[in-house]
């Protein structure tokens, strides 16, 4: 089949992106993940059916099935702000590997066109559909959540022993430049400690490039009512720019990589 | 690789800065009397003689007696008014306006004057001698009964030149700095000597001649008294520092803008006389340095080498300029005030750019034009950067720095289209890769050119009105007879009758603009800017009289996304899809689609039914009026107008919109703009030059607005249309790149007299050394796509919604408003509320 013409499940496109990925992108959010993380801030990208969400009042159908060719021609619309600051297509969601064929097909043809490329993702998948994807992929942003298998599947809903296992491989693989991101949500991952130990299995890597600390915020609460579910963080603060900045200097040293917060 | 080697690295503010600025803001500013009275003092005493001479001696006259003051800690002089950021008037193009709103000026919401009851006794005496000679009066009079009905009925408006000079010019300042007004007057006096009497043009030449030698003399004169008064004041000073300071002042002031300047403060000095001279000849706006970085260079350079300056005493210097430039002000009527809100004189300086030779001379002086920018926060100049394939990306980082501080400064402007867009205009290749900027956007070349930018508004919605009334607005003919509008069976009818409406509105506007034209070079031709301004020596004529080598006129249209939209709605939803007729869409444009009337519309309305009663013949008393406007007022408000207008706002609501990075509604767009661009480039004026459009509104895109009915995009009646070639306001939803894609689809080079692009950012866009980098890469991207400027608002919406609340702690807040910043508290809130309206970019 060409890949072209291959078909897939994604609820938005978001173009002037500025922090997922080096440069100005253009961001393509699939639908459908395996993680039901608390904080989640697209909560409408979980599940893979489409549908309906309150926004503003009024509501809005989530969630459209394109061909690569179909997304390709909106990511073509700013390629010249790529090529001027270094950008590219990011596919994020949801979780892409959910959708390993579109998403395969959706790197392919963005190399056919050009473009540099970037996944955000849990990596929360077999590690055949990866090493599918790695030849197409120039930045694997990853997010490591949590050390502790037990605490992560209490937020997120899945252990943690897959993704370490295939953040590892990924790495060792060389085939794409890895950075490790890590969404720091207070009650969960907020301490010194914690956030000591994601960096030291980070510096563990081969090849890593970066590690960010992407500080909790509330953007998606209103989501939660828009889809009639009930927001779980309702009482959780985000973490206050002294303390964001207490973390970064332990990833610093515990690491020894460059660290950042936010993306 | 440039020409020159620079360093970018910062420089520390001076304490004098602050305390300057702090000075000049202090009071409200005022309105002398001064200028008023000399001159006419001075045209009492030469009603005999040639115009051009009289011109010259009214120059001299105020130059030798207008009341002079060294402010605290200045260390560059020349201050038109004693009161700081006051301003004179200048009767000799009108005055009427002014008497009229005596009253009101002080209190007004935009740009007010404070005005002493002295000083309105002066000027009324002062006054009483121009009745008839001015200049608007003499363009009116020659102006056609069509133009002044197209004119009253605001379809555009001229007022600019109309009321006031016309500035809107860069001066050969590198020449008074070379050679001082001694040499110029050396160059006239040669040119003089090699005329000889039986020359046909000997009579008109050597008059003007004469009078460059006696404006020359003038401004020397004028240094002089400064350098006089600078040596009273250093040997009272008790602050021996200060003392120092005065004597240097003094020095300066002997040796020029008589000489060639031999230093950098010299030439600091110098610059400023010429800056400062030309808009007391004269009350033009938009007097524009241009290229500053690149004539002051030669006397930084040679000072530094030589190593009698420092970076820092220069900075200083330039910062002080930089504070000066806000001190010169103008007073316009209120309805102009609204148009160029925030007490601006648009003196557009600009650095970075090519030579001649198109090779890079980004210096040294580039990026501390940027410093002193970042140093005073103030609105003046009008800090425009040049941007090109080879700029310097360091350059441009440290340009964004400036954006960053929210200050919306800089202007970006793009060499890759204003370069060949100006030689398609006719400039040789070197004068073309030398452009600056005039005012708001204007390019063109300094000491060559007399480029009348800014011309005129013309409101491109109005035509489209006048297809639906069939020419008719308020009960008369305005426009031409297109035909009644429901009789329209194809789209391409109902464009066509556009065109038409628009080509009959644009000859008219030609016929106004040129009419005031020929006004300034009968009544006010200026002999001191003209001597600075080539060729008018060689010419023997002014720059009013065709003297400069190019000649152009650049009226602006704006509404262009309002239009484009408009007729997209109209070609989609009557012709393609057949979901509204041309008769209900009539309807509810009449009816401000159900939304209410203010009583202008409600008399219009009114009237017209009447009109239509009385050609029935039937009788038309007070009671049949009372009746009619009555049950209009209920129809407008009936719940039938009201769902049918909420039925199409949606339907409109539905189809695509220009600045979304959609193809079709893009170029169509495209074809759009042309209805002004190309028609008007056909006509030619008085200086035998041509006309060029501009798409830029400055900020008229609300108080003519305000003068526009409902349009067919959805827009409300007396709402504010679209800002520059900028989507119309909230109507680019898809981010700043598809805006900047959709805009960049316009033919930026047919419009060569500027196009103006506005986009609203919060300050984290910016953030970190990547957000610099990536804003360098949006507008690097934009203008690869050939758009031709840039302008940037880096607030957040809370920060202008606080400023509303409380001005006070606020007074500094500067914004980009279109073509130039302005104190976001000192303009109205209408305009105001528009700036906060603008759709938020980025988040």
């Amino acid at each position: 089949m060409d890949i072209m013409e291959q078909k897939g499940r994604i609820f938005d496109i978001q173009r002037f992106s500025l922090h997922d990925g080096d440069g100005i992108r253009t961001i393509v959010f699939l639908k459908g993940c395996s993680l039901r993380c608390r904080w989640c801030c697209n909560p409408e990208s979980q599940e893979y059916k489409i549908q309906p969400m309150v926004v503003q009042g009024e509501e809005q159908i989530i969630g459209e099935d394109r061909t690569v060719r179909e997304v390709m021609e909106i990511v073509e619309r700013d390629r010249p702000y790529y090529n001027r600051s270094g950008g590219g297509m990011t596919l994020s969601g949801g979780e892409s590997l959910c959708q390993p064929e579109f998403t395969k097909a959706l790197f392919m043809g963005a190399k056919e066109y050009g473009f540099h490329t970037a996944l955000e993702s849990t990596a929360y998948s077999s590690y055949e559909v990866i090493e599918g994807i790695l030849p197409y992929l120039d930045q694997y942003l990853m997010d490591i959540k949590h050390m502790d298998s037990s605490k992560h599947k209490e937020f997120t809903g899945v252990p943690n022993e897959l993704i370490h296992e295939n953040a590892r491989r990924i790495a060792s693989s060389g085939l794409s430049q890895l950075s490790i991101r890590i969404p720091v949500v207070p009650t969960f991952n907020d301490t010194v400690e914690e956030i000591r130990d994601i960096a030291i299995f980070a510096k563990s890597l081969k090849g890593i490039k970066r590690i960010h600390l992407l500080p909790y915020h509330r953007l998606g609460q209103d989501k939660y009512q828009g889809l009639g579910r009930t927001y779980l963080m309702d009482h959780i603060q985000p973490p206050t720019a002294e303390h964001m900045h207490r973390l970064l200097e332990t990833a610093e040293q515990a690491s020894g990589l460059p660290c950042q917060i936010g993306g | 690789m440039g020409l020159y080697t620079f360093d970018s690295s910062d420089i520390p503010k001076s304490d004098r800065i602050p305390k300057l600025i702090e000075d000049l803001f202090e009071k409200m500013p005022v309105i002398e009397s001064a200028r008023a009275v000399l001159i006419t003092e001075s045209y009492q005493a030469t009603e005999h003689e040639p115009m051009i001479i009289r011109r010259a001696k009214a120059f001299d006259h105020i130059l030798r007696n207008i009341p002079i003051i060294i402010r605290d800690e200045e260390l560059i002089v020349g201050s038109t008014t004693i009161a700081p950021r006051g301003c004179q008037t200048y009767p000799e193009f009108s005055y009427e306006w002014l008497e009229s709103e005596f009253d009101t000026v002080e209190t007004r919401s935009a740009d007010p004057f404070y005005i002493s009851e002295q000083t309105k006794k002066e000027l009324k005496k002062a006054n009483s001698y121009w009745k008839g000679k001015t200049t608007s009066e003499l363009a009116r009079s020659y102006m056609e009964k069509e133009t002044l009905i197209a004119m009253e009925h605001n379809v555009f408006t001229p007022g600019n030149y109309y009321y006031n000079g016309v500035g809107h010019v860069t001066v050969q300042y590198e020449k008074v700095l070379a050679i001082g007004y001694e040499g110029i007057k050396r160059q006239a006096k040669q040119e003089l000597d090699n005329c000889r009497v039986s020359d046909g043009n000997y009579i008109e030449k050597s008059r003007l001649l004469q009078a460059m030698m006696i404006s020359c003399d003038a401004a020397i004169a004028y240094a002089n008294r400064y350098a006089k008064l600078a040596e009273e004041q250093a040997k009272t000073c008790k602050d021996r520092r200060r003392a120092a300071e005065l004597t240097r002042i003094a020095q300066n002031c002997r040796r020029v803008p008589m000489q060639g300047a031999t230093s950098f403060y010299e030439a600091c000095q110098s610059f400023w006389f010429v800056q400062q001279l030309i808009q007391i000849e004269s009350s033009g706006h938009s007097i524009s340095p241009g290229r500053f970085d690149q004539y002051m260079y030669p006397y930084y350079e040679k000072d530094r080498n030589q190593g009698k300056i420092t970076r820092e005493f220069a900075q200083e210097l330039i910062d002080c300029i930089w504070v000066k430039l806000n001190d010169l002000n103008k007073c316009r009527d209120e309805a102009s005030a609204e148009g160029f809100a925030g007490y601006s004189l648009f003196q557009n300086l600009i650095s970075g750019g090519q030579n001649a030779e198109g090779i890079d001379v980004t210096n040294d002086l580039s990026f501390m034009t940027i410093n002193a920018t970042m140093h005073v926060q103030l609105p003046q100049p009008s800090f425009s950067v040049r941007v090109w394939n080879g700029s310097p990306h360091e350059f441009l980082i440290k340009a964004a720095e400036l954006t960053r501080t929210g200050v919306g400064l800089p202007a970006y402007y793009n060499d890759e289209v204003i370069i060949p867009s100006l030689l398609n205009r006719g400039l040789t290749l070197q004068d073309a890769r030398e452009y600056n900027i005039i005012g708001c956007v204007e390019p063109q070349k300094s000491g060559k050119t007399e480029g009348w930018h800014d011309a005129a508004f013309f409101n491109m919605c109005r035509p489209l009105e006048l297809v639906f009334s069939n020419g008719m607005d308020k009960g008369v003919q305005v426009g031409i007879k297109t035909g009644p509008v429901e009789e329209m069976t194809t789209f391409q009818q109902f464009f066509h009758a556009y065109q038409a409406q628009m080509d009959y509105m644009i000859e008219l506007l030609v016929n106004a603009d040129n009419a005031i034209d020929v006004a300034h070079a009968k009544r006010c031709p200026l002999p001191f800017l003209s001597s600075m301004v080539d060729d008018c020596m060689g010419r023997g004529k002014t720059v009013q009289e065709g003297g400069a080598i190019y000649n152009f006129t650049g009226p602006q249209g704006f509404g262009v996304a309002n239009m484009a939209d408009s007729l997209y709605a109209i070609k989609k939803l009557v012709f393609e899809e057949e979901k509204v007729t041309l008769s209900e869409y009539k309807e509810a444009l009449r009816l401000n689609y159900g939304k209410g009337l203010d009583v202008e519309d409600l008399t219009d309305l009114t009237s017209d039914v009447l009109k239509g009663l009385k050609e029935e013949g039937q009788p038309v008393g007070e009671s049949e009026v009372a009746a009619v406007l009555k049950s209009v007022l209920e129809i407008s408000e009936s719940d039938a107008v009201k769902e049918q207008g909420e039925r199409l706002l949606k339907l409109i609501n539905g189809i695509p919109k220009f600045g979304n990075d959609i193809r079709e509604v893009d170029e169509f767009a495209r074809e759009v703009a042309y209805t002004y661009t190309r028609t008007l480039e056909k006509f030619k004026n008085p200086r035998g030059g041509s006309y060029q459009a501009g798409l830029y509104p400055v900020s008229a895109n609300v108080p003519l607005g305000a003068q526009t009915g409902a349009t067919p995009d959805g827009r409300l009646a007396r709402t504010p249309v679209a800002d520059g070639v900028s989507p119309a306001a909230g109507k680019d939803t898809h981010g700043p790149t598809a805006a900047a894609n959709s805009v960049a689809k316009l033919d930026h080079f047919i419009a060569s007299n500027g196009t103006l692009f506005n986009q609203k950012f919060h300050p984290s866009v910016l953030s970190g050394k990547e957000g610099l980098e990536k804003f360098v890469a949006l507008i690097r991207a934009y203008f690869d796509q050939k758009g031709s400027h840039m302008q940037f608002n880096v607030v957040d919406k809370e920060t202008l919604l606080d400023a509303q609340k409380n001005p006070d702690q606020y007074r500094h807040l500067v914004v980009r408003v279109a073509g130039y910043s302005a104190l976001f508290t000192t303009l109205s809130r209408s305009l105001q509320d528009d700036i906060i309206n603008r759709t938020e970019q980025g988040f």
